[in-house]
C-alpha cells in the first residue's frame, strides 16, 4: 500500500514535472526558481485546503462547506478590520480559525449528532454560510481602501526569501504530515476510513473522530478565509462562489481516494500545485480556458482511474478469502 | 419432545419405499467440488431433486449448503462436477441462466424491492407490455391477482408497497414471481428463521402447493420438526461432504444427527491440564429487547468456555454485550467481582475485555494500513504519550506478539490484505492479545481458515488460559467445542438451554439440545 502510494505520487511528480517542461517551451522563464516560487505561493490557499479537505475525505465524509465558511469568515475578518484597524494581524488569524472552528463544529454535530450523511449536511451549511455571510455584511463588500495596510501586507511580507504566505503554507503541510502519520487522531483518520466497523471493535469513536475532521476542515477553511480576502483584497458574498470544487478536485488529482482510507498529504499537496500550475500557468502562455479545464478534468480522471486499479489490487486480494459457508 | 414426525417416521421405516422412484430427477449435481483459497467448501457432493418432492439439505454450520446454494443459482461456477436438468448436462454460469432454466432461491430475507408494489415486484423484467412498448399495467395487476388467487394467498393485495407486507406475506411474494416465471426448481434457504407459527404454518400449505404444482422445491432447515413435517427426501452434509441421503419416511432423527456430525478426526486438538481458579466474569439476567433473554454465567480463571447453538441463537450479540458494543436492556456484568456497565468497546478494552469478532474481512483487519498498525489499533492510547505515536513502541509491541503467534509475514509494515486467511487471523489475534486482557471473547476463531492455522489459534487458546487468562470462545464447529472448551453453554433462540461439563459430552447431546430435540 505505501509503495502503491509513492508510485502515484512519483506520477504526479512526474505529471508536474512534464506539465512545466512543456509551459517552458513556451515560456522561457517559467522553470526559474523564482517563477516557481511565485507558482507556489499562488497555490499555498488551495494546498491548505485541500488538506483540510483530505482529512474529511479520508473518514469517508465531504466538506462541501469548506468555500462558503472561507467566504463567512473572510468577510467577518475584513468587517472587523474595517470597523477596528487596530486589531493585530495575528489577533485576526486567532479569530479567523475560531470562527472557522465553529462552523465546522456545527458539520461535525450535525454528522456526528444526528448521524446526517456528510454530503446531505454540507450542502445545507455550503448555502447557510454563504446567506450568512450576505446577512452579516448586509450584502455590501469590503473593498481594499478600507482595509488597513496590516491585513494586505502581513500575506506579502518576505521572511528567509519566502512570501509569509508560503510559510503558512510550508507550516500547515508539516504540521498536518506530522498528525497523519505521528498521532493517534491521525491513524484513527485513516482506520475509520479504511474499515469503520473494525475501528468500532477497537474502541475507535468513529463518530467523535468524524466530528473532529470537521472541526479541522472548519478552522482550514477560516485561515483560508483571511489568507484569500487579504490576497484578493476583495470581500464579497461571491468570493470563491464554486471553489469547493476545486478544493475536490486537488484531492482526487492528488489520490485520495473518495471512498475513503486511502491519501496522503504529500499527494494533496501535489494535486493542488497541479491545479495551481494549470490555472496560473496556462492563461500566461495563451492557452485558452477550455484547455485549462479539459487538462483538469482529465486529470480527474486519470487519477480516478489509478485510483480504482489500486482498488481492484484489493478486491483480488478479499475474493481470495471469500468465506466458505 | 418425541415429535409426532419422529415417532411417526420410526413406525414407518420398515415400510419399503413408497415414493414413486420411477420419477426421474429434475436437477442433479453430481461430483460437485468447489474450494476457496486454504478452505475446501465442497468435496464431490451429489444432490437430486425430484418433481413434486421437498428435499431437504441437512448439515452443520459450515457444511458447504449455502455454497451449493450459490452454485445452483448461478452465483459460484464449481472447480468440477456435472449439473444435469431433466437429464441433459448443462452450466449454469450466471445468475441469468440459472433464472432461465426456471431455477430460483428464496431466501431468509427476501431478495425483493420494498419501494415497488406486488404486482411490480412480480412481474419485475417480464412485465406484460402494450401495443406501444410500455408497461400494460392493467393487465400485470390482473395477472398478478390470479397468480396470488391460484395459491390461495388472494388476500395481498397487487398493489400494496411491498415494506408494507410482513415477512411471511412477502414470501409468498417471492414464490408468485417464481410463480410467474414458470419456476421449476424453487430453492428455499431457511425461510422460516424469522417467521411466527402461523406464518410457517402458512408457508407449509404454500410449499404443499408448490408440490402439487410439480415443482422440485429444496429446503433447508436447522429444525428437524419442520424437516419431518414437509420434507420427502433428505440429504445430509458434513464438511463439504454428502454423508447420507434418502427418503425420510425411512430415517429417524438420531440417524440424522449421527450422520451430521460424525466425523473422521482430522485435527488433534492441544492436551492441557486445566487450573481453573476463582470466577472472573460473572454476567447475570443479561437481556434485550429482541436478540436474546436473561443470560447468566460464570467464566473462571484459566478456563475456556464454549458457547455452542445454531447460527441467530443469539451468542454473538450477547457477546457483543459484553464487549460494549451491544446495548442491553436489563441484568448486570462483573469482573473480578467490579459492577461494570461497558457502554462502548474502548470501556471493556480498558476494563480487559475483548471480542475477537467473527467477520474477520468486516470487522477484525484492517486491510490497507500495515501489520503493525493493525495490532497497535486497540493500544493506541498505551503505546502513545499524550496523543503523539511512539512508533518503536508500536514495533515492538507488535513483534512481540506477531513471533508468539508465529505469523508469516517478510515484513511488519506490509499490508495486512496481502497475508493469508490463516495469518490475517493471527494478526487479529495479536491485536486483542497486545491489550493484556482478562478475558478475551472469541468469536467462531478458526471459521474459513486452513487446518494448519487452526491448530496454531487451538494451541494458542491453551497458551492463554496456562497464563490465568480467561477465554469464551463462540463456535458453531463441535470439534472444537468439544476438543477445546471445559465447559460448554449451549443457547437456543436467545435463552441458555444448557451448560455442560465437558466431561464425556458428546456432539449429539449438543446438536440436540441446541435444536431443541429430546433424547
Amino acid at each position: 500500500m505505501k509503495n502503491f502510494l509513492k508510485y502515484r505520487e512519483i506520477w504526479l511528480l512526474a505529471g508536474i514535472a512534464v506539465l512545466i517542461g512543456l509551459i517552458s517551451t513556451r515560456f522561457p522563464g517559467f522553470a526559474d526558481p523564482a517563477n516557481l516560487r511565485q507558482v507556489f505561493n499562488d497555490t499555498s490557499i488551495l494546498m491548505i485546503l485541500a488538506l483540510g479537505q483530505m482529512v474529511v475525505i479520508l473518514t469517508r465524509s465531504i466538506d462541501l462547506s469548506m468555500a462558503s465558511n472561507l467566504c463567512f469568515t473572510g468577510m467577518v475578518v475584513a468587517m472587523l478590520n474595517a470597523a477596528h484597524p487596530a486589531i493585530p494581524i495575528p489577533v485576526l488569524i486567532v479569530i479567523a480559525l475560531a470562527v472557522g472552528l465553529v462552523l465546522g463544529a456545527i458539520n461535525g454535530f450535525l454528522v456526528w449528532r444526528l448521524n446526517i450523511p456528510s454530503i446531505v449536511v454540507t450542502l445545507g451549511t455550503l448555502t447557510i454560510y454563504r446567506g450568512a455571510t450576505f446577512v452579516v455584511s448586509g450584502g455590501a463588500w469590503v473593498n481594499a481602501d478600507q482595509m488597513s495596510p496590516d491585513f494586505i501586507n502581513f500575506q506579502r511580507a518576505a521572511f528567509v526569501g519566502l512570501p509569509v504566505l508560503s510559510w503558512i503554507a510550508l507550516l500547515v503541510i508539516a504540521l498536518f504530515f506530522l498528525v497523519m502519520t505521528r498521532t493517534q487522531i491521525g491513524r484513527s483518520i485513516y482506520a475509520i476510513g479504511v474499515n469503520p466497523t473494525a475501528s468500532v471493535y477497537a474502541g475507535i469513536d468513529v463518530g467523535r473522530t468524524k466530528f473532529i475532521v470537521f472541526c479541522i476542515s472548519g478552522m482550514i477553511g477560516g485561515l483560508a478565509g483571511y489568507l484569500w480576502i487579504s490576497r484578493y483584497v476583495i470581500a464579497s458574498v461571491e468570493v470563491a462562489n464554486g471553489y469547493e470544487l476545486n478544493i475536490i478536485a486537488a484531492c482526487v488529482i492528488g489520490g485520495v481516494s473518495i471512498a475513503g482510507g486511502i491519501g496522503s498529504v504529500g499527494g494533496a499537496v501535489l494535486g493542488a500545485l497541479f491545479l495551481g500550475i494549470i490555472s496560473n500557468a496556462l492563461p500566461v502562455i495563451n492557452i485558452s480556458p477550455f484547455w485549462q479545464m479539459a487538462i483538469s478534468g482529465s486529470a480527474i480522471i486519470l487519477a480516478v482511474v489509478l485510483n480504482a486499479r489500486g482498488e481492484r489490487r484489493q478486491g483480488r486480494i478479499i475474493l481470495r478469502k471469500a468465506e466458505a459457508a | 419432545m418425541d415429535t409426532t414426525a419422529q415417532r411417526k417416521a420410526e413406525i414407518e421405516r420398515p415400510e419399503p419405499s413408497g415414493l414413486s422412484q420411477s420419477a426421474s430427477p429434475r436437477l442433479t449435481l453430481s461430483g460437485i467440488s468447489k474450494s476457496f483459497p486454504g478452505v475446501r467448501a465442497l468435496h464431490n457432493v451429489s444432490l437430486s431433486l425430484y418433481p413434486g418432492q421437498v428435499t431437504a439439505l441437512i448439515g452443520e454450520n459450515g457444511a458447504g449448503k449455502s455454497t451449493l446454494v450459490k452454485i445452483m443459482t448461478g452465483i459460484y461456477q464449481p472447480d468440477s462436477g456435472e449439473i444435469g436438468i431433466d437429464g441433459q448436462a448443462t452450466t449454469l454460469p450466471s445468475a441469468h441462466a440459472a433464472f432461465g432454466h426456471g431455477i430460483t432461491a428464496i431466501h431468509q430475507e427476501t431478495v425483493l424491492f420494498d419501494d415497488l408494489s406486488v404486482a411490480e415486484n412480480i412481474f419485475l423484467g417480464h412485465a406484460p407490455r402494450t401495443r406501444i412498448g410500455t408497461i400494460d399495467w392493467r393487465t400485470m395487476r390482473k395477472n398478478a391477482r390470479e397468480v396470488l388467487e391460484t395459491m390461495r394467498a388472494g388476500h395481498i393485495d397487487a398493489d400494496t408497497r411491498l415494506k408494507d407486507l410482513g415477512i411471511a406475506n412477502k414470501h409468498l411474494v417471492a414464490v408468485a414471481r417464481a410463480m410467474s416465471i414458470d419456476a421449476r426448481i424453487v430453492i428455499m434457504d431457511e425461510p422460516t428463521a424469522a417467521l411466527s407459527m402461523k406464518e410457517i404454518e402458512e408457508l407449509f400449505l404454500l410449499i404443499e402447493f408448490l408440490k402439487s404444482e410439480g415443482k422440485a422445491v429444496l429446503f433447508i432447515s436447522h429444525k428437524f420438526d419442520e424437516i419431518y413435517r414437509i420434507a420427502d427426501r433428505y440429504t445430509v452434509f458434513r464438511d463439504g461432504e454428502m454423508v447420507g441421503e434418502g427418503l425420510l419416511r425411512n430415517t429417524g432423527q438420531n440417524e440424522i444427527v449421527r450422520m451430521m456430525v460424525g466425523r473422521n478426526v482430522d485435527h488433534i486438538f492441544p492436551q492441557r491440564e486445566p487450573k481453573i481458579g476463582a470466577p472472573v466474569l460473572s454476567v447475570s439476567g443479561l437481556s434485550h429487547p429482541t436478540e436474546f433473554d436473561d443470560i447468566g454465567f460464570e467464566l473462571r480463571k484459566g478456563e475456556i468456555l464454549g458457547f455452542y447453538g445454531l447460527v441467530g441463537a443469539g451468542r454473538s450479540e450477547v457477546m457483543q454485550a459484553i464487549a460494549g458494543i451491544q446495548r442491553t436492556s436489563r441484568g448486570t456484568i462483573s469482573l473480578d467481582g467490579q459492577a461494570i456497565a461497558p457502554k462502548s468497546a474502548a470501556d471493556s478494552i480498558e476494563a480487559g475485555i475483548v471480542y475477537v469478532p467473527e467477520e474477520r474481512g468486516k470487522q477484525g483487519v484492517v486491510i490497507g494500513l500495515p501489520i503493525f498498525q493493525n495490532v497497535s489499533l486497540p493500544s493506541l492510547a498505551r503505546t502513545s504519550k499524550s496523543g503523539v505515536l511512539r512508533l518503536a513502541e508500536e514495533f515492538s509491541l507488535a513483534r512481540s506478539y506477531t513471533e508468539r503467534l508465529d505469523l508469516r509475514a517478510s515484513s511488519l509494515s506490509q499490508d495486512v490484505g496481502t497475508l493469508s486467511g490463516g495469518n490475517q487471523q493471527k494478526v487479529v489475534i495479536a491485536k486483542w492479545l497486545a491489550t493484556t486482557p482478562k478475558v478475551i471473547i472469541l468469536d467462531e476463531p478458526t471459521k474459513g481458515i486452513d487446518i494448519g492455522s487452526k491448530a496454531a489459534v487451538h494451541g494458542f487458546m491453551a497458551e492463554l488460559v496456562a497464563q490465568g487468562l480467561s477465554v469464551i470462545m463462540v463456535s458453531s464447529e463441535l470439534p472444537e467445542i468439544l476438543g477445546m472448551s471445559d465447559r460448554v453453554v449451549v443457547m437456543r433462540e436467545g435463552r441458555i438451554a444448557a451448560t455442560y461439563d465437558n466431561k464425556g459430552l458428546d456432539a449429539e447431546t449438543l446438536v440436540r439440545t441446541a435444536a431443541g430435540i429430546a433424547a
